[in-house]
This record gives C-alpha cells, structure tokens and sequence, in this order.
C-alpha cells in the first residue's frame, strides 16, 4: 500500500486540487444520429471538421466503432467509412473493439508513476482479476493504461467513464468498483 | 518565499458565474478593446511583452501582428490540447477561471479581425468542456459572442471542439490537421499558419493561458504587466508542480522567481525523509536540472542558461528514491506512443530508444548500448518537421549525461538496483502489464 512520502504528497495534492464541479446531464438526444451529425457538420465552414465529433457521436450511439456506426457516420457526412476510420484509428479515445460497459483509465506517465499510479494499476487488476487492456468476462468493465491526463499534481490519476478521480491511490480503488458495481449499469 | 502574484488563478467566489465575473470586472477589457483600433490592442499586448505559454515562448503581439490584414478569412483558434506530460495548469484555468479564457478569445480575435474561432479541447478533458460549454451559453446570452457584440458592429463565432486523444495534437500544425477532421500530422512550415493555416486562411494559434491573460492586460496596462516579470519575460505564470513534493499543485508566480521557492517555498520541498534527486522544468520534453540548480530563475532565459528549457512551466521533482533508467524508460514509452509517424528518425528512432533503455532497465544490454542510446538520440534531433522526435531525444540524452554511473551500474550488474524501491518500479517489474 501506499508509502509514507507518496501519502504525504497526495494530502497535499487533496489541498491544492480545485473542486470539480458536477457532470451536465445532458438530456437524451432526441433527434437521430444523422440528424445530430448534420447539426454539427453546421457549425464549421468546411463539413469534414466535424468527422471527429461525429464519430464521437456514433461512437456514444453504438458503443463502440463497429462498422455500422463507421457507415452511419459516413452515410450523414458524405465521406466513406474508410475515410472515418483512418481518422478514428488515430485517436485513442476512439474505440475499435467492443468495451465494457464501464471504461478506467489509469494514467502511468512519469508524475502520476511517480506517486504510485503503478499499484493503483496492479489494485484495481487484482480486484478485477483482469490485466491492463482487457475486459472482465461479464462485459462490466474494461481497463487500461493511458498516457497523460492532465492531473499531474493530483495524481495518480484515474478516469471512469471520461471522469476523473484524483488522487487515486489504491486505497480508493475498492469504493470506485462498488460505486459503479451499485448503479446497475 | 515570495508570496505568490495571482492573477489568472486568485479570486473570490465562483468564476465561473457570469455575474461574480462581471462584478470582478470581468468582460470590462472587452468593452475597451472594441473602442480601440485593432492594432492598438495587438500593439498593447506586445508592449506588455506577453509571451506564448503553451512551450515555445514566442512573442505573442509579434506572432498575432504576422497575420496579413488585408485576407479574409482569418482565423483564431485556442489550443487548448493541454498534453506535455506534467502539465495541467490551462485545465485548471478552464475550470475555475472560464470567462477570462473566452474574454481573451473574443479581444484577439477582434485584434486579428478574425471571422470565427475555434476552441480545440482535448477530449479528455470532458468536465472541462462542460464548464466551456456553459460559460460560452451564458456569454452568448449576456451579448458577448454573437452578432454585433456589445453593439459594436463586431461578429464573433466560437466553435467548441472536443478532440479525441493524441498528443500531437498540442502541436500547431497538427492540431490544424486534426480541426479539418484529419489524422492529425503536422504539416511543413513555412508556409506558417499565420499565413496558411486553418482551410488555408491566416490562422492565429493561441494556447489557453496566453490568451487568459490578455484581459489582464488591458486591465492593469502593458506597463503594470511588464513590470511583474524580468527584463525578457514579462508577467506572471502558471507553473504545474507535481512529482515527489509536498504540495503539487499550480502555482501562478512573477516570472521573477526561481525554482527553490516554487519547489520548496510553495511546493514544500521534497516529502519528509527524502531528497531532491533531479528536476523536470518545463515539462517531459525538457532536458534535467540538479538539485545544485535549484537557485535558477523559473524565467525562459534563466533556464535556458541552466541548460534546459522553460517549455510548458510544467515542474516535475523527482526523489532519490526515483531509477532513472526507469524515468527514462517511461519518458520514451510515452514519445514513441504518441509519434505520428510522419517522419522516420522520429517513428523509428522513439522505437529505437524504447528498446535499448529497456534492455538496459531489465539488465539485457550489452557495454556499448549507452553509446548507442545517445547517437539514437542525436539522429533524431532537428531531423523532423515537428519537435516531438525531439521531445525524447533531449531529455533521455540528458539522464544518460547527467546519471551515466547509474545506466552504467544497470548494465554492469545486469539488472535494476532500484527494482523493488523506485515508485516508477512496480510498472517494469514483478509480473505483467507493462504500460502501452
């Protein structure tokens, strides 16, 4: 567990990390993906800015980029699904294979290893009996390890389902599992 | 210890209410500019000797009066693809100050007669795309962005863009790309983007804290703000301290200070029974500092001089308990992840290094392979149209340089002897999962 230098610097990240404030709840889309893609390809000047928000779109729709969410967002955008997924496959928020239900990220770059992102890493693959990269077999959960995340000072940093939990020690690791084990999803 | 000169991050109450911001006299500075001719906003701003804050330092009235006046249409766009490891001061911004981000927005993109600008979040950073969001609706609500702002015949459109995840992104021309809905490669220049950039128009790329200082400046005066730094650079800035401290955090400091009294007045040193090993000042790309340097300036030229650069502000302390083959093994993973591609001594050379310095962490490398590391690192440098190649290239050399007995020791005892005490440790050793 957590050493006495890495404890007294995550008390201190604890001080100096500004209060997040709640997520939007963003009501349910009402209009169809094509629709909402078309809105979006309304607001730049050139319709191919907005390839990346509308695979943001379908990959929300879909769940994952599979090639019917490529086609659709072809079929709204006018360019062809090989088009969107050379652009997709750039980008690591973009998810190619199928994921969990529930996606955490654990960030191993230098600050956040620095304080310990390692064993928050090993914690949570204990407790999910699954390693970095893979998904536990009731489809509940993939994890990963990404590359900096922006919580340098606050780390180590974990995002479940895009948000952020800072610091991250593997103490806190039991309390996020059940939280999101809780809500049924 | 200074005490610390707060601007971008020192208030009362919560910023990002509309009305507390007004009342602080936010958006005032808005008013003014639209009284004033547009080059005389660009020419305070370059009186105030503001230089860019996201790494590379470069003057930001000079960068904006680049732009040809007489093409339309031009365009600003906020980098705000906050990426250099260590770094997390314009989220922090974002979250806590929103409205002097998009204050600063609307001045320059006045300044530049732009048509509209273009905010690039990184994608990861949703709750702060959700506070941009926010803060944009009430803006528009309140007459700020939209047409004829403050009934001043100006039209200002900002667009809010999510990225998706890639590091490259943080660079100019990359994050162009990637705005036109490409992979996003960074692109030769010249032609720079203030002549050909976004769709080919004069294009002005800001990042997040330059341009929320630009209110300030109009506020206070091109003097007042002048006067808070040193004779080159100017103001104050936002410095991201994190690693093996006391108190990480961000720290707004007069570009007078020096590392000792960010890292140890402000940051409280290293944790109790250790020491400082090492220090990253200016982000994972910048070569390391000694802890005999602690007395160099925070400033550009100060630690230039010290032999590194001040990059993105960004100040990793690293302790003795810390490998530095480890740090360097982690340093380089993180470069070749992130290499586009584009450009062989980078695609190839990242991989290159990855390579031998693992060989060297897991005691597999042969007499020879710290030479070898370092003539890797010399094929990348300034061989590539962008500076990521460049990124591991500088640091990696310079743990080699300054730490060669301990790559040396890893190699002669065939093996890690930090293996079970360096907190970087447990991503290498004992079992599987090592970080992608």
């Amino acid at each position: 567990m957590t050493d006495p230098a890495t404890a007294e610097t995550l008390a201190g990240a604890r001080e100096t990390r500004p209060e997040m404030p709640p997520p939007a709840h963003d009501a349910a889309p009402e209009k169809p993906l094509r629709e909402r893609i078309l809105d979006v390809m309304a607001l730049y000047p050139e319709p191919r800015s907005a390839i990346i928000p509308a695979l943001r779109l379908a990959q929300e729709e879909y769940g994952w980029l599979s090639t019917e969410a490529l086609e659709a967002v072809a079929d709204a955008t006018g360019f062809t699904p090989a088009l969107a997924k050379s652009v997709a496959s750039f980008y690591d928020m973009f998810r190619l294979t199928p994921a969990g239900a529930h996606e955490i990220c654990v960030c191993t770059n230098v600050s956040c290893a620095l304080v310990g992102a390692g064993e928050t890493l090993r914690e949570l693959e204990r407790q999910l009996e699954i390693h970095a990269g893979q998904t536990t077999s009731d489809g509940m959960f993939t994890l990963r390890t990404v590359e900096c995340y922006g919580g340098c000072g606050w780390g180590p940093v974990v995002s479940v389902d895009e948000r952020y939990h800072e610091p991250c020690g593997p103490e806190q690791v039991a309390g996020i599992l059940q939280e999101l084990r809780g809500d049924g999803a | 210890m200074s005490e610390t000169t707060r601007i971008l991050l020192d208030f009362e109450g919560d910023r990002r209410d509309p009305h507390t911001y007004e009342q602080a006299g936010g958006y005032a500075s808005l008013r003014k500019a639209l009284s004033m001719e547009p080059a005389d906003v660009i020419a305070q701003v370059d009186a105030s000797g503001l230089r860019g804050r996201g790494g590379a330092g470069f003057p930001t009235g000079r960068k904006a009066s680049f732009l040809p006046k007489d093409r339309r249409p031009a365009y600003l766009c906020v980098n705000a693809d906050e990426s250099e490891p260590g770094t997390f001061k314009d989220r922090e911004i974002m979250l806590r100050n929103p409205h002097a981000l998009i204050e600063g927005v609307l001045i320059m993109s006045y300044a530049i007669g732009a048509t509209s600008a273009f905010i690039y979040i990184r994608g990861e950073y949703r709750t702060e795309f959700e506070v941009l969001r926010r803060a944009l609706d009430d803006a528009r609500s309140r007459g700020y962005v939209g047409l004829n702002v403050l009934g001043s015949g100006y039209n200002a459109t900002v667009v809010l863009h999510r990225g998706a995840g890639a590091y490259i992104c943080g660079e100019e021309t990359a994050l162009l790309s990637s705005l036109e809905g490409e992979r996003g490669q960074p692109r030769s220049k010249p032609p720079f983007p203030a002549v050909a950039g976004l769709y080919a128009a004069p294009t002005l790329v800001n990042n997040v804290e330059t341009l929320a200082s630009v209110p300030f400046i109009l506020e206070m005066g091109a003097e007042a703000y002048a006067a808070l730094g040193t004779e080159r650079s100017k103001g104050t800035r936002v410095f991201s301290l994190s690693g093996n401290v006391r108190r990480p955090g961000n720290y707004e400091l007069p570009l007078t200070s020096t590392l000792r009294e960010l890292i140890e007045g402000h940051g409280g040193g290293a944790p109790e029974g250790r020491t400082i090993k090492a220090i990253i000042p200016g982000g994972s790309s910048t070569p390391i500092l000694l802890p005999d340097q602690l007395d160099t300036g925070i400033d550009y030229e100060s630690i230039a001089a010290a032999g590194s650069m001040a990059g993105s502000g960004a100040i990793v302390v690293i302790d003795d308990r810390t490998c530095m083959v480890q740090l360097a093994l982690r340093v380089a993973e993180f470069y070749r992840h992130e290499s586009c591609g584009k450009c062989t001594p980078c695609r190839e050379g990242t991989r290159w290094g990855v390579d031998i310095i693992r060989r060297i962490e897991m005691g597999e490398a042969a007499q020879g392979d710290l030479d070898l590391l370092l003539n890797v690192c010399d094929r990348i440098l300034g061989k590539c149209l962008c500076p990521l190649g460049d990124a591991m290239a500088m640091p990696v050399a310079s743990y080699v340089t300054r730490f060669r007995e301990e790559f040396q020791r890893h190699i002669d005892e065939g093996g890690c002897p930090f293996a079970e005490t360096s907190p970087i440790a447990s991503l290498y050793h004992e079992g599987a999962g090592a970080p992608a």
